[in-house]
């Protein structure tokens, strides 16, 4: 083909490897919300959902305007006053609130009286007046959009060996995808530690994330090279460029296949000091990948995904066959099984609770805060966990314990729950080690009491960093700032690993930390006793552990913990590897 | 109940703007208010049903309000069309 050109787009690398394949185009915005029946008694809650999702899309109209008022004066924000009048409109919440009391869902009634208006506009001759349509369509796909927390329509099309392109990806979207089907993943927004990262690396797919624009110069059926490991995106390679890019590919799988001669090997360094390389998954698919990885464990087994894509709460079944068939696999490896760690507002977009919405989820009622408003749905999960413990090794972790005080109230839930199925006469394992996560930097600040009260605990630095440098991971704005070398984070995990073993308890690191060869050495020299990585990652992990001795592990974290800046940590790291 | 005709006279017509300012008028009195273009009636509390006119420069609207403040939100109805210029 004459003057083609490779367009190279530079993102952040989220998760390794080589990908050349066509372009699957996610939509950011195309909602075709189904038709539901509504129950009599359920109407109220319907209108309140409504309610509340034109209340969120008149803020972000609100902020849009204030923007607009900002940058090019009144006279064009009057024009972001349209949307504003649009949500108000009478014949709006009239028609909408008419369906909703036939019966039918708040997302369907605002497709369809949007569709109905927008059809009168349509035989308009005057094209300026015909064009306000848009300012309709647009509003309604706000108000469906929030309706449906952002879920898309489903990637079940996906085609096989393609690429996704999306501005986002939601975890409902990362779900719905197939491991097989997908090749690579690239969006317009997220970091490393993005969902899209984090399922990507678990599914051991390239990602490139964080491409700010990607999403409007693709279509489908594009051709598209994924490069996971530089964080680059090349739309419409040359054939030269494709022919580079498939040497590098089988560059890479030879050094795949050197990385798994190590498989069967210890996680041991050259004086003899022993650590656990464990793996991470999000839900029952990467277990093969785990098995494969070398892992001696699952460090994380990430509960989430039993929650996403339905109707109704999972039940205490799903939860036992979602676990046991995990936990049969791994043993005589240990699993270690998060107790779900979703936000109400997150259960509560897809239907399954309905509490009221928040500013700032991340600061509000999730994880066990969560369960302990909401025992019963804690509970299910709980006898499901329990239950597979008598099929293997199985761990339980607690999510986003803030102090001892919650820790003591969800072990009574747990030690009622025991009770009961004892009771029933269900088998299951008495002596499980119940451990927390420590992620909240109060409870790293009081490890000591923790460690009392828990048979281990493991630290999950994602959110550890995010709270303590007080960072929105996936705040584009504030992203840079996102830094595991901060001192601080590295005085924390020291501070954690030694009130732990003062205890007798081991610790574990189950963030993105944990697989990155960078940081190895100097966990390894803090004493850290387990990595728990990506499946991906497990073996590299493993390689830099077998490469250096404890002792100088130790000598580098101890200059590391002097140091009061990140300069002064990077220049230490990279002596150590020069 | 009371009526009033007014013809549109700025060069663009009731578009975005004007249709907001219309809107957000006729929303600050408890009158019922609707708008006749010929036989296409709209309620004028309506941004969508306003802009749905299409009322270009020189098409008459008959505003009828019904109400207790019907002929003060006719009022301002014109005040606000002779202050319209672009």
């Amino acid at each position: 083909m004459p003057d083609k050109k490779d367009i190279v787009f530079k993102g952040v690398a989220a998760s390794p490897g080589i990908a050349i394949g066509k372009v699957f185009f996610v939509e950011g915005d195309d909602f075709h919300p189904v038709c539901r029946e509504i129950p009599k008694n359920a109407i109220e809650t319907e209108k309140m959902r409504l309610n509340n999702a034109v209340e969120k899309t008149r803020a972000e109209f609100k902020a849009i305007y204030a923007k607009i008022d900002e940058t090019l004066g009144k006279n064009y924000a009057q024009i972001a006053d349209v949307h504003l009048l649009i949500l108000d409109d009478p014949i709006m919440k009239k028609d909408v609130y008419k369906l909703i009391d036939c019966g039918i869902n708040a997302e369907y009634a605002v497709f369809k009286v949007v569709d109905n208006i927008v059809r009168s506009f349509e035989s308009i001759e005057n094209d300026y007046f015909r064009e306000r349509k848009l300012d309709i369509q647009d509003t309604g796909k706000k108000i469906i959009g929030y309706l449906l927390g952002r879920q898309r329509k489903n990637l079940a099309s996906l085609t096989k060996g393609s690429i996704v392109v999306s501005h986002n990806l939601t975890p409902a979207d990362t779900m719905a995808i197939r491991e097989r089907l997908v090749k690579g993943f690239v969006t317009d927004i997220g970091g490393k530690t993005s969902h899209t990262a984090v399922v990507a690396q678990g599914l051991s797919i390239p990602a490139v994330v964080g491409l700010k624009v990607i999403s409007s110069q693709v279509m489908t059926g594009d051709i598209i090279i994924v490069d996971g490991n530089k964080g680059e995106v090349i739309l419409n390679p040359t054939s030269e460029t494709i022919a580079k890019y498939k040497r590098e590919f089988v560059v890479q799988s030879e050094k795949k296949k050197e990385l798994e001669k190590l498989k069967d090997l210890l996680a041991e360094t050259p004086d003899n000091h022993k650590v656990l390389i464990f793996a991470n998954i999000d839900n029952p698919d990467e277990i093969q990948s785990v098995l494969s990885s070398g892992a001696t464990g699952i460090g994380l087994y990430r509960t989430e995904f039993i929650y996403f894509n339905r109707v109704n709460m999972p039940s205490e079944r799903e939860h036992f066959e979602n676990y046991s068939m995990v936990v049969k696999m791994m043993s005589p490896y240990p699993t270690v099984i998060r107790t779900f760690d979703l936000g109400g507002d997150k259960l509560t977009k897809i239907g399954l609770l309905n509490v009221e919405q928040e500013k700032n989820p991340f600061l509000g009622l999730r994880a066990i805060r969560l369960c302990l408003k909401y025992p019963e749905i804690f509970i299910d999960q709980l006898k499901g966990i329990l239950k597979a413990s008598a099929y293997g090794k199985v761990k339980l972790m607690y999510p986003m314990v803030s102090g001892v005080e919650e820790l003591c109230e969800v072990n009574k839930i747990l030690d009622e729950v025991k009770r009961n199925l004892k009771k029933e006469n269900v088998k299951f394992d008495e002596e499980m080690e119940v451990g927390a996560m420590i992620e909240v930097p109060s409870a790293a600040m009081i490890i000591d009491a923790i460690a009392k009260e828990v048979d281990f605990v493991s630290i999950g630095t994602n959110d550890l960093i995010q709270y303590t440098l007080a960072i929105d991971r996936i705040n584009e704005n504030v992203v840079n700032l996102y830094d595991p070398l901060h001192p601080a984070i590295l005085r924390f995990i020291k501070k954690i690993i030694e009130e732990s073993h003062k205890a007798g308890i081991t610790v574990s690191i189950c963030g993105e930390m944990a697989g990155d060869p960078y940081y190895a050495p100097i966990l390894l020299g803090f004493g850290l006793d387990q990595f728990s990585v990506s499946p991906t990652q497990v073996p590299e992990i493993k390689r830099v552990i077998r490469s250096i001795s404890f002792v100088d592990a130790e000598k580098i974290s101890e200059k590391v913990l002097k140091c009061g800046d990140r300069e002064s940590v990077l220049k230490i790291i990279n002596a150590t590897y020069a | 109940m009371k009526e009033e005709i007014i013809v549109v006279s700025n060069k663009m017509g009731l578009h975005a703007r004007p249709a907001a300012m219309l809107v957000q008028t006729t929303n600050k009195y408890r009158s019922a208010i609707k708008i006749l273009k010929d036989d296409f009636e709209v309620n004028a509390k309506s941004i969508m049903g306003v802009m749905a006119l299409a009322a270009g420069c020189g098409s008459a609207l008959r505003f009828i309000a019904d109400g207790p403040d019907e002929n003060e939100v006719l009022a301002a109805v014109k005040s606000l069309f002779e202050s319209m210029v672009d």
